[in-house]
Formats: structure tokens, sequence, C-alpha cells
């Protein structure tokens, strides 16, 4: 039971940081971007196959979000400079990655197992695997969460949010709203990237198809965050993010537990993810029918 | 301050719904110049004042702003030039951001955006003065979203933000239409207040011939995609309602007449 709570608590922090950045696009610049499943393989990628030919796990880290900073200008360029649009400039970036990530790998698939990860100094330090990996994940999201909120605190920041507010409102106030998306693309697709890089280091390869399903993953962490904790700014929200991964993974490490087969899992998350985003759509009907009918009986 | 010349906008080029809105619009403003614009449903106006805002090119003319040639600028490296406020409330603001993070958008309009802090509490203080100016009880609510606050508000707040910087021309846009017959009033009253406060030149799009005649300096009407009517001076300070709608349907049967001579 522990070890089942200690792997979902570590998992869930390696992918709050790319829900981190889902929560940036798709909340914050109002773009849904499906360039995602396409970064977080190139992050793993970039990070494995550095770390396989020796180099040094944090410089592999640092280059992965890079690339994956890269994957994000590619998508934020297609739409805003060649007015493709966002969910199409996203999967064209999906799709390319495939190609690149098999060319990184040079092969589909690159082990780490015993080669020295981000993970390895506080394993060294006497920490159990699953602990290292829960500290690491802590600094990572307390670090990334707060570097991110003081950003959108800034000018550029600010400017970035009002581009996802209102876009008509943001060039009539000077801002270049072709530069703030590809800038909060190229974000939000480091952060997946980062984790990609993390979590290949954490599962000791890197596979081309380990980021399928990464985008409604992501989704569903966020919403578990959103319904069950509506706050209002963004400080506390990020910190929900967080909550809302680890939760995600307690959840399907319970179903797994309960004898669901691991190949059903991404459509239990679909189902999921589509339930609880129509939930605000019952949720105003039956509202509403409720009125209705006090309504109704006034006006009879 | 603002030389509008030869301005023309087809909408559509091509394709069977081609549109020729703005049919060689020549318009020239004087500092200060503050001008009424009416016009019918379709007349142009609002494809005027967003070829002046750059929100599209236009297919010819050209557009000076204070002696700078913005013709081919894009929308965002003009805003430095220019105020606007539009008809929907909803359309000036960030609603999802508060008061004082708005008025810091707009305080920042000309500048370049870097990774200072996006509001500073100087600014606060000077934003909460502004906002008392307003007197509707905003400079108690500068954390509060945008979206929180009425049609009225939302304008009056837009106004103090286009005018934020002293824009060398300040577009209104029907700014008015979607307010309460008790609101609009203040909205308007508010905006006269801070054009004359700045000098600002203006241009103000109303359907409201009243307004038309009470507020600004000169007067023009469009119909068509041609400006059919320009008063200023005295001639303006006497019109009446009486008068203007005899002129507007005078001026709408001239084209409609110029139409038929060109068709035939
Ligand atoms: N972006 C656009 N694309 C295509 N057609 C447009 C566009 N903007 C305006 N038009 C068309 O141009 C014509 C003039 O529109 P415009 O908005 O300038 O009129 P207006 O004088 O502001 O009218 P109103 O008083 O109704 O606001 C209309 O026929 C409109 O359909
Ligand atoms: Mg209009």
């Amino acid at each position: 039971m522990l070890a089942l709570f200690q792997g979902s608590v570590s998992l869930g922090l390696l992918w709050a940081v790319m829900t981190i950045g889902v929560f940036l696009t798709f909340r914050i610049l109002s773009t849904p971007d499906l360039s995602v499943e396409g970064t977080i393989i190139l992050g793993a990628a970039t990070a494995a196959r550095i770390i396989s030919e020796g180099g040094d796990p944090f410089f592999a880290t640092f280059l992965a979000i890079l690339a994956g900073c890269l994957g994000g200008l590619v998508t934020g360029v297609l739409h805003t400079k060649f007015k493709i649009p966002a969910i199409l400039a996203g999967i064209l970036t999906m799709i390319g990655s495939y190609s690149i990530v098999i060319r990184i790998l040079g092969a589909s698939n690159v082990s780490l197992l015993r080669l020295t990860t981000v993970f390895t100094f506080l394993q060294d330090m006497g920490l159990s695997n699953r602990n290292a990996v829960i500290v690491f994940g802590l600094v990572v999201v307390a670090a990334s969460g707060a570097l991110l909120y003081c950003f959108l605190g800034t000018e550029l920041g600010s400017a970035v949010r009002a581009t996802g507010s209102n876009r008509n409102m943001a060039r009539a106030q000077g801002i270049n709203t072709d530069t703030t998306t590809i800038l909060c693309l190229m974000i939000s697709n480091g952060l997946v990237a980062l984790t990609g890089a993390l979590v290949a280091q954490n599962q000791g390869f890197a596979s081309v198809d380990m980021g399928m399903g990464t985008i409604v993953i992501g989704l569903a962490s966020l919403i578990i965050a959103e319904v069950l904790f509506p706050v209002r700014n963004v400080w506390s929200r990020l910190i929900t993010l967080a909550a809302g991964a680890v939760l995600y993974r307690l959840i399907i490490a319970v179903v797994l537990e309960l004898g669901m087969a691991p190949t059903d899992l991404r459509l239990f998350t679909a189902i999921t993810v589509a339930l609880a985003l129509t939930l605000p759509l019952i949720r105003d009907k039956f509202s509403k029918m409720g009125s209705h009918g006090k309504g109704g009986s006034k006006d009879a | 301050m603002l030389d509008i010349k030869n301005l023309h906008k087809t909408f559509n080029i091509g394709t069977p719904i081609e549109n020729h809105v703005l049919k060689g619009v020549s318009l020239r403003l004087a500092p200060g110049d503050y001008v009424t614009l009416i016009g019918g449903n379709g007349a142009g106006k609002s494809t005027l004042l967003n070829s002046v805002a750059g929100t599209f090119f236009p297919d010819e003319g050209s557009i000076t702003i204070d002696g700078i040639d913005v013709t081919s600028l894009p929308e965002h490296k003009r805003a430095a030039y220019l105020g606007r406020v539009f008809q929907d409330p909803m359309m000036g603001t960030a609603t999802t951001m508060s008061i004082d993070e708005n008025l810091a958008l707009a305080y920042r309009r000309s500048k370049r955006r870097t990774l200072r802090w996006g509001v500073t509490n100087k600014e606060r203080a000077r934003y909460r003065e502004l906002l008392a100016n307003l007197e509707l009880g905003l400079e108690h609510r500068m954390s509060d979203k945008l979206g929180l606050l009425s049609g009225g508000q939302r304008q009056a707040l837009t106004l103090l933000m286009a005018t934020l910087t002293q824009p060398k021309v300040l577009l209104l846009d029907e700014h008015t239409a979607a307010l309460d017959p008790k609101t609009a009033p203040k909205v308007l009253e508010i905006g006269d207040r801070l054009i004359a406060q700045h000098n600002l030149t203006t241009m103000m799009v109303t359907h409201n011939m009243k307004n038309a005649i009470q507020h600004g300096n000169r007067l023009i009407m469009m119909s068509g995609g041609r400006i059919v009517l320009d008063i200023a001076g005295e001639e303006k300070k006497r019109l009446t309602v009486e008068d203007l709608i005899a002129k507007f349907s005078q001026a709408s049967g001239e084209e409609f007449a110029g139409d038929q001579a060109l068709l035939g």
C-alpha cells in the first residue's frame, strides 16, 4: 500500500511539471496545444541519448528542455505566422517529432539502466529510489511553479495573460500577440519536455511510444485540480495542479490494483476527462431545470 | 494630427460576397479636433476606424498620424499612437485580469515589455487617484477582475486606459451603444472630460444624433463608404436634430442618385 502511494506520488510529481505546461497553454493562453505529445518524447529522447553516451544528466535534462522549447517554437510559428489552426499546428509538430525522436534515439528504445541520472546523487545520499524521485520532483515542481508565477507577474508575463484573455485588446495595447503566443508555447513545451526527460530517467528508458496520451493525462490532472479545488489566483492554482497530477496517478494506481487491464487505462482516462468536461454543462442543465421549475410555478 | 487620404477598402475581393466598403475617404483632423461620426448601418464607420487602428490594411490610400505614415504599420505597433474603445464592453479589457493589471497593460502601450514587474506600487497609487476621478468607486476595487464589473464601469475604465498615455488619436466606436440610458451619458461625460483634459484628437462614432450634435467640435456623416457631410464650428453649434435628419436623407438620396448616374 505504501509502495503504491509512494509510486503514485513520485510519478505524479514528475508529471505535475507537464501539467503546469498544459495549464499554461490551455488556460492562460486559451490555446489548445497538442504538440506536447511530441515534445514529451523529444525531451525524453534528448536526455536519454546524451546520458546513454555518458553525458552529464543535468546537462542532458537542460538540453531536453531546450528541445521542448524548439518544438513549441515550431508550433507557435506555424500557428501565428502561417495562420494554421492551433490544434493542427500542434498535431504537425507532434507527428514530426516522432521521426526526429527515432533519429535522436537511433532506435525505438534506449535503456538507461545503471547509468547516472539526475536522481543518482540523492540515492547516493542514502535515499531510496522512490524517495529520491519524490524529493527531486518536489524541488523541480516548486522551482518551476515559483519561476512561472514570477514570470506571469512581469510585464512580459502580463502580456501573455492579456493575449490569452483578449487578443484584440492585447493588440490595442501594443502587444505583439504573435510573439507572446510563441513565447508561451515555448515555455509550456519546455516544461513538458522536462517531464519527459525526468520520466525517462525514472523509468530507466526512453521509447517513441511513451508520449501517447500525454495530452489527455495533462488535461485529466488539470481538470481534477479545477474540479476539486476551485481556487481563483494563479499561485494556488499552480499548487493544486501538482495535487491534481498526483491524484491522477493515485486514481490510476487504484484502478490497476482493482484489476483493470493496463491497456484499458487510456480509455478509462479519456472517458473520465470527457465526463469531467461535460460536468459543468450537466450541472448547468440541472440548475436551469431547477430554476425553470420554480419560474414555471410562478408563471402558472 | 490625423491625415487620411483617398482610403479604399474592399472585403472578400474576388469572391461573390465582394464588398467595396470604403470608396475613397479623405479626412484631415487638426490637433484637438473632436469629431463625431454618424451614418447608417454598413456606411463604413467602423471600417474607417479599424483602418486607422490597423485591424486590417487598406487597399489604397494612406493614413498619417502626426506626420508618421502608419499605412502599413502592424496594429500592435500603431497602438502606441492610439487609444481605442469598442462598442462591446467585453472587447476593450482583459476580463480575467484585475483593474490595476489592465491599467498597467495600457500604461505600457508604447514601451518594450521586459521582465520587470507588470504593476509597481508607485503605479498603483497613481491608478487609484485616476480611478477616484471617475467617481465610480473603482479605486476601492483595484484587485477585482474586470469580469466582475458592469458594462458601464468597463467602458469608463477602457476610456481611462485609452487615454492613460495620451494617445495622438482617440477612437471611440459606439462605445456607449451597449449601455443603459442612465449609464451612457455618464460614460460620455467621462469621455468629454478626459478628452478636454488632454486635448485629445478624437473620432467618436454614434447613432445618436443628439449626442453627435452635443459633443465635439465637428460632425461628419458617412454614407455608402464616403464622407457626405462635414460640419464644424458655429454651424455645428447651431445644428438641430431636425436639420441633421433632413441632411441625412438628402445626403443618402444624393448618394443614391449618384449611383444611378454611374449605372446609367
Ligand atoms: N472584417 C470584415 N470582413 C468582411 N466584411 C466586413 C468586415 N468588416 C465590415 N464588413 C462589412 O463592411 C460593411 C461596413 O461595415 P462597418 O462595420 O464599417 O459599418 P458601420 O458603418 O460601422 O455600421 P454600423 O453602424 O452597423 O456599425 C458592412 O457591410 C460589413 O458587413
Ligand atoms: Mg460599426
